[in-house]
């Protein structure tokens, strides 16, 4: 556990990427293998089991701390991290352990069949015996939060340095659905894939954005001087769902989102057409909700994620379909490395054969002579239910992760008003103790109608002056949350809008941020839950 | 009718009726009593001031020809028949407490303060009254201070390190205090001190106030960089990432900071290095200090104020929060238009959090 706890230090002790690196190297090359498997599950998001109820370990925490349950509260606002709250805030440490990460993660799975007693016993003695940085970790380990400020990318990078394996076999091999008390690193490092599990999906292929924001639209031309002559792309609408692969092979199916979460059992609707295909298929595509053979606004594929148990009422409201965009392994073989239009083919054929081409649609190629008509084409987005357009260039590979070059997302202006800031709480991390979340407003007649939530979209530079407002003008308070005086006006952007009844203005947004401070604008000229609802388009 | 307290809270500042004078008044007065030259505390525009005698040089320094009479720690003067008496703050050098007395009536003004001896400001003194006003500036009981020593060692080896792997060091903190205690608890034996000019103008008052400082050598243009990378080079928060500093580049830069505690705030920052350095008292330095002085009642000026009033009312001390300008939001915020530039302020005046005022009013 030390060396985990200085890995940590070592890694917000630098903002350098060599460095990461490196201190990443070192982390690997002086733990025990097991370490370094339970280090990787970590690290790639495969979050501990939460043994102890998180209210169970607040609860000692602040009894460990000794100091009133309320204060305990007010500390966690202003460090904005619990685990870090409660390293902070207990009494130094009377002994050390020499424990292992894998020896700490083995103790805490064994309190499984323990009373409630003897885990509270189990944490305060561990406590006492773990220094600041260390309960630091540990803390994290209880708390199933493990968000650290190190990319994927890196921790990959370090492994291939070390293992003199490539990236791009290491990104593989550490997806899906590995334990790190199965999977060993002997296995992780063998140089022939034989071992690997008939689940493991590939790392998925991201664009890039054309444009970062809307102010800096691209025009045609640009776009020519960029990307080059049109006949080297294949255009595609830009789907608004979920992006999953899905994988049938030795007779068995498997579902995955981007998120690396196995889906299968979610999309009963999709396993005829996967069972139907020939072993050794890995499809990339996009899941969405489709009706009469339209597909749905997202809002309504939400409804079901999350849920546990699909009742036929959902499955009958929200029935999913997939459209493929790629094939990336055709009967058993990685075709990654064959081109776009060869891999496109494949993927066509396989459609063609299908049985269930309502449910196993194709992403259709968008027919475009030159850039200037795709950009007319584009307008079209938003009728299409599409975010906007993708662009593959013809003679790509199926690449690793988000890489300029031959993917681009060339996505549509976001919808946008200008709203009334009238509630701010404080952020976590990096933005602990100053307020960053905010709740905008439009006018309903002489009223402000919250309707939206937004964290991101200013600079630091910005969120300091809208700090220093709020603490000024706060009307009243509600636990974390102030009412702030109804004043700073902001440009809101969105991707979508619809019809909720679970907000009080009737209506949700996608990906609502903040497109840019309104200096300019008075409250009064803030526009109008009308002028909202004329968005709705229905 | 209850009887008019000694001190009270005013728009102007803390004053004192039957003396006729104010402490650390933040509009003009006539006589004004300064626990220390840090701008939130000794504004300029007051006919007369009166301060510690190390305080001198550096309020000329920064408010100009000013009407000042300096005194020790523990002299007294009488104003309008009150006792004036300063005692060591051990914030900075020249900090002071003011003690305020009137038929028997004791009130103590703490300024800022800490606790720990930093081996170079006058170490704190507790001071038996029964009114006393207190900053709390870090009164949440996440900041617990190490020991000096300790924090030191770490500065050491970071800076050795980095003469090792070829990085130049750049350490930041504040012109007055901060620069000061780095300068004189730094390991001279890696190398010499390179000063920035806003942090080399405070020295030069303090040596001319006879404070015995270790060498330094003021960055001018014709500094030569090679000499400048193989010491450390001391800087105000106002030099980072400027033009100024990159010239110096490949750098590590260390940040000395009480609000480097909080891994969010170290972040912000994204300094390499957060030490957890501050001229103010922690969370325990803080009661024991306000337990120290056998008060009656306490009054909590700037900080995290509303937290802290309610725990130590819990606890048994009568607490009040009180509204002032010190630690000044407008300071705690270096992005704010029209603040004061940031090289003549002091550390919790650019601070991530600030200490938030809660809207503390009398």
């Amino acid at each position: 556990m030390k060396a985990f706890a200085q890995l940590f230090l070592s890694l917000d002790e630098t903002n350098k990427t060599n460095e990461k690196v490196k201190v990443l190297k070192d982390y690997f090359n002086c733990v025990p293998d097991t370490d370094k498997m339970q280090m990787l599950a970590l690290f790639t998001g495969r979050k501990p089991k939460r043994i102890i109820n998180s209210t169970n370990v607040r609860h000692w925490a602040i009894e460990a701390s000794n100091i009133p349950s309320w204060l305990f509260e007010e500390s966690y606002h202003v460090v904005g991290d619990l685990a870090e709250t409660m390293a902070l805030l207990m009494p130094e440490s009377s002994q050390s352990s020499n424990k292992t990460l894998t020896e700490w993660i083995a103790e805490l799975n064994a309190l499984g069949d323990k009373t409630e007693e003897e885990r509270k016993q189990w944490l305060l003695d561990s406590w006492a015996m773990l220094d600041s940085q260390e309960r630091f970790v540990f803390n994290k380990l209880l708390t199933g939060s493990f968000r650290v400020g190190v990319s994927q990318n890196l921790v990959v990078k370090a492994l291939a340095d070390i293992t003199k394996l490539d990236a791009a076999t290491i990104t593989h091999r550490i997806m899906g659905n590995w334990m790190p008390d199965t999977y060993t690193y002997e296995q992780l490092i063998q140089e022939s894939g034989a071992a690997d599990d008939i689940s493991r999906p590939y790392p998925f292929f991201l664009a890039y954005p054309i444009q970062e924001t809307s102010e800096k639209r691209k025009s045609a031309e640009e776009i020519e001087s960029a990307l080059g002559d049109a006949s080297e792309w294949q255009a595609e609408w830009k789907w608004d769902g979920i992006r999953a692969q899905m994988i049938k092979r030795e007779g068995k199916i498997f579902i995955w989102s981007r998120g690396e979460d196995l889906s299968t059992d979610k999309f009963p609707e999709l396993h005829p057409f996967l069972n139907a295909l020939p072993d050794g298929t890995v499809i990339d595509g996009e899941i969405l909700s489709f009706q009469n053979g339209l597909p749905m606004p997202f809002n309504v594929l939400q409804t079901r994620i999350g849920r546990k148990n699909l009742s036929k009422r959902i499955l009958e409201e929200s029935p999913v379909a997939v459209i493929a965009y790629d094939c990336l392994e055709y009967n058993g073989e990685d075709i990654r490395t064959k081109t776009q239009s060869e891999r496109r083919t494949i993927l066509e054929d396989l459609q063609a054969e299908t049985p269930y081409p309502e449910v196993f649609r194709i992403s259709a190629l968008i027919k475009f002579a030159n850039w200037t008509a795709l950009e007319t084409i584009r307008e079209q987005s938003r009728a299409m239910i599409a975010e906007g357009i993708m662009l593959k260039r013809k003679n790509a590979t199926y690449q690793v992760g988000r890489r300029r070059g031959d993917w681009w997302k060339w996505k549509i202006d976001p919808l946008s008003v200008d709203a009334v800031m009238i509630y701010a709480q404080k952020g976590h991390g990096r933005r602990a103790d100053l307020y960053t979340d905010y709740t905008f407003a439009v006018w309903d007649g002489d009223k402000l109608v919250p309707f939206a939530k937004a964290y991101s979209g200013l600079t630091d530079a910005e969120i300091n002056k809208v700090d220093y407002f709020i603490k000024r003008n706060t009307l009243e308070k509600f636990g974390p949350v102030r009412t702030v005086k109804p004043e700073l006006v902001f440009e809101i952007g969105f991707e979508g809008i619809n019809r909720s009844t679970r907000h009080k203005s009737g209506i949700a947004l996608r990906f609502p941020r903040i497109l840019r401070w309104r200096h300019d604008k008075p409250k009064e000229e803030a526009d109008t839950l009308d002028n909202l609802k004329a968005l709705l388009g229905d | 009718m209850a009887k008019k307290p000694l001190l009270e809270f005013t728009d102007k500042g803390i004053y004192c009726a039957q003396g006729k004078f104010y402490i650390d008044p933040w509009k003009p007065v006539d006589d004004a009593v300064i626990t220390h030259a840090h701008a939130d505390h000794a504004y300029v525009g007051h006919k007369n001031y009166l301060a510690h005698h190390l305080s001198r040089e550096v309020l000329y320094y920064r408010l100009g020809d000013i009407n000042l009479r300096t005194i020790e720690y523990g002299e007294t003067i009488n104003k309008n028949g009150v006792d004036i008496t300063l005692y060591p703050a051990g914030h900075v050098i020249g900090s002071a407490q003011i003690k305020v007395e009137y038929k028997g009536e004791i009130w103590v003004v703490s300024g800022d303060y800490k606790t720990d001896d930093d081996g170079i400001s006058t170490p704190f003194e507790p001071v038996q009254c029964h009114h006393f006003i207190s900053e709390c500036t870090f009164g949440m009981p996440v900041y617990k201070w190490k020991p000096q020593s300790e924090i030191f060692t770490d500065v050491n080896n970071w800076w050795h390190n980095n003469l090792q792997n070829g990085m130049a060091t750049v350490i930041v903190g504040y012109s007055l205090g901060k620069a000061q205690r780095i300068l004189q608890n730094i390991d001279l034996g890696n190398g010499k001190v390179f000063t920035h000019g806003v942090i080399e103008n405070t020295n030069e008052a303090l040596r001319r106030n006879g404070v015995v400082l270790n060498p330094t050598t003021r960055i001018t243009a014709d500094t030569p960089k090679e000499e400048v990378r193989k010491g450390i080079i001391l800087a105000p928060p106002s030099s980072v990432g400027t033009p100024w500093m990159r010239k110096f580049g490949p750098y590590s830069f260390g940040y000395c900071s009480g609000w480097m505690a909080l891994r969010g705030a170290k972040r912000r920052r994204a300094a390499d290095r957060g030490f957890i350095m501050s001229d103010h008292a922690d969370w325990d330095g803080l009661i024991s200090a306000i337990d120290a002085t056998g008060c009656e009642s306490v009054y909590l000026t700037h900080g995290y104020t509303a937290t802290f009033t309610r725990y130590l009312n819990e606890i048994g001390f009568d607490a009040h929060e009180v509204h002032t300008l010190y630690g000044g939001e407008e300071e705690e915020n270096p992005n704010i238009p029209g603040g004061e530039p940031l090289d003549e302020i002091e550390n919790k005046k650019v601070s991530p959090t600030g200490g938030d005022s809660e809207g503390a009013a009398i």
